[in-house]
């Protein structure tokens, strides 16, 4: 295990996209992309929403524009820091 | 075959209250999306909509009434006294058992749900009003027409999501080519915009916060819309006989399935719908001048559909012109193909084509001329009107000038 993944968030978000891509959260890497583990459109929408109710976040995704929403979902790492981000903006 | 004609319409939506003002706002490329109004409006992430504004539901309809009538069923009464008042018909004897009606829509009775669920959950309540469940029911609307006007015939409510109407009116068309039928009232209605309405769309994350605007490259999603629109088909010699003014001639539908996604839309599918209303209308690509597109003004719809058009025409999908009137009256869900067949009958009847408003940026995957921002004049022969909905249910209608 990488040092990244023993922290909670990022544990946390692993699990949730496992849970989408139906794999063990040992099974998956911070360098894959959400295709790389078969996650489509709608499962891309339903983690989203797993990560807000996981977190208590609010986060800004358009799913007509994924790549142009704040949001990075380029990566499994990259979703990680982006919540991490949000988490930190929007505590209070 | 018989024949099938539109000899009345009518119409409320954010454009306009009746067909001449709803038709007036088209041709100037009017918007009628702006800020939501309604309780809790405060907790929703999207807050525009094409709302029916100052609507008095006391101006048009007694207490008795507005106890049954949900915003959905007023809408559809108000369109359908135009349409059939235009018609100058009246129904009784044989007339009556010979008329019915098929109407389209998704949501039924959303703001009746929506304020009688608040009421038990959020204010703790314990007793609702006798008539919600007649009142959010989705035939509802079909029902108090039939009653209003006396149709005792095929009668009963379509429920495709977006492409509600469109079948609705693919259905009363059929009736009256099949013989079930001499007239049917048609189209559609819906009333979604109320706080969970829109809070459930609001999960999807394909709705937009700013506009929507069909077919250009930065388009960001949908804007939902709400309102009625309500027909009268009638069949021809029937129409013909008594001198009425028709309006359009009703050639062709057709309906597919997409078999395959519960909400991305399928070029095959829509490709199929629209090819098959064209064979059903015995006409030819070349003879189709105008498309009023299902144009949601989301990435995926926007797409697969100029990849259908182009399937379904060939080389003359460079030469017809298509728009999307969403970007100005909203997407009525159940109720938008109805609305958006008043584009169709005034290309056929007045030569004018309602522009895709908002449109800002080509994309090269929507490359077809969907007449951006100012309407057009042009003569029409025939048209059609695509509804591809969620579910992937294909419903497109094919209109001629009038005989």
């Amino acid at each position: 295990m990488t040092k990244e993944m023993t922290d909670t968030t990022t544990t946390r978000v692993i699990e949730i996209i496992a849970e989408q891509a139906v794999l063990e959260p040992g099974d998956v890497s911070l360098d894959q992309t959400l295709e790389d583990l078969g996650i489509d459109s709608l499962g891309l929408v339903e983690s989203i929403f797993a990560i807000e109710e996981a977190f208590d976040i609010s986060v800004p995704f358009n799913a007509n524009d994924p790549s142009e929403s704040d949001f990075d979902i380029s990566s499994v790492a990259a979703i990680v820091a982006a919540v991490k981000t949000l988490v930190t903006q929007q505590a209070s | 075959m018989r024949r099938v004609v539109i000899t009345g319409q009518g119409t409320i939506n954010a454009l306009g209250r009746n067909v001449p003002q709803t038709l007036e706002a088209m041709r100037e490329g009017r918007c009628g999306i702006g800020p939501l109004e309604f309780q809790d409006v405060e907790r929703l992430s999207i807050r525009i909509g094409a709302q029916v504004k100052g609507y008095d539901p006391e101006a048009h309809f007694n207490r008795q009434k507005i106890a049954l009538f949900d915003r959905f069923t007023q809408f559809t009464m108000l369109a359908a006294a135009e349409a059939i008042g235009q018609t100058g018909l009246s129904f009784s004897g044989e007339m009556a058992t010979r008329a019915g009606v098929v109407l389209g829509t998704s949501g039924g009775g959303m703001n009746t749900l929506d304020e009688n669920y608040r009421s038990v959950y959020e204010d703790g309540k314990n007793r609702v009003h006798p008539f919600v469940v007649p009142k959010l029911m989705n035939n509802a609307a079909a029902s108090h027409v039939s009653m209003e006007w006396n149709l005792k015939g095929p009668s009963f409510t379509v429920a495709t999501a977006c492409a509600s109407s469109n079948h609705a009116m693919g259905q009363a068309m059929q009736m009256i080519r099949g013989g079930m039928a001499d007239v049917m009232v048609a189209g559609g209605s819906e009333a979604m915009l109320c706080f969970g309405g829109i809070k459930a769309w609001e999960g999807l994350r394909v709705m937009s916060k700013d506009a929507c605007r069909p077919f250009s490259a930065n388009r960001n999603g949908m804007v939902q819309g709400e309102g009625a629109a309500v027909f009268v088909f009638e069949e021809y010699e029937h129409a013909k006989a008594r001198g009425a003014d028709i309006l359009a001639e009703i050639v062709g539908f057709a309906m597919t399935s997409d078999a395959s996604d519960i909400v991305m839309p399928s070029k095959q599918g829509a490709a199929r719908a629209i090819t098959g209303a064209l064979r059903d209308g015995g006409l030819n690509p070349e003879d189709i001048c105008y498309i009023n597109a299902h144009g949601t003004g989301t990435a995926a719809n926007d797409k697969s559909e100029c990849a259908a058009v182009a399937d379904a025409f060939g080389h003359h999908a460079d030469d017809l012109m298509i728009s999307s009137t969403k970007a100005m009256h909203g997407h009525l869900i159940g109720g938008t193909g109805a609305v958006e067949l008043l584009a169709c009958i005034m290309a056929l009847r007045e030569g004018v084509i309602a522009p895709t408003i908002g449109y800002q940026d080509a994309d090269p995957e929507c490359a077809l001329d969907v007449v951006p921002n100012e309407a057009r004049e042009a003569k029409v022969g025939a048209t059609l009107s695509n509804a591809f909905a969620f579910g992937g249910l294909n419903a497109v209608l094919a209109l001629r000038k009038a005989p």
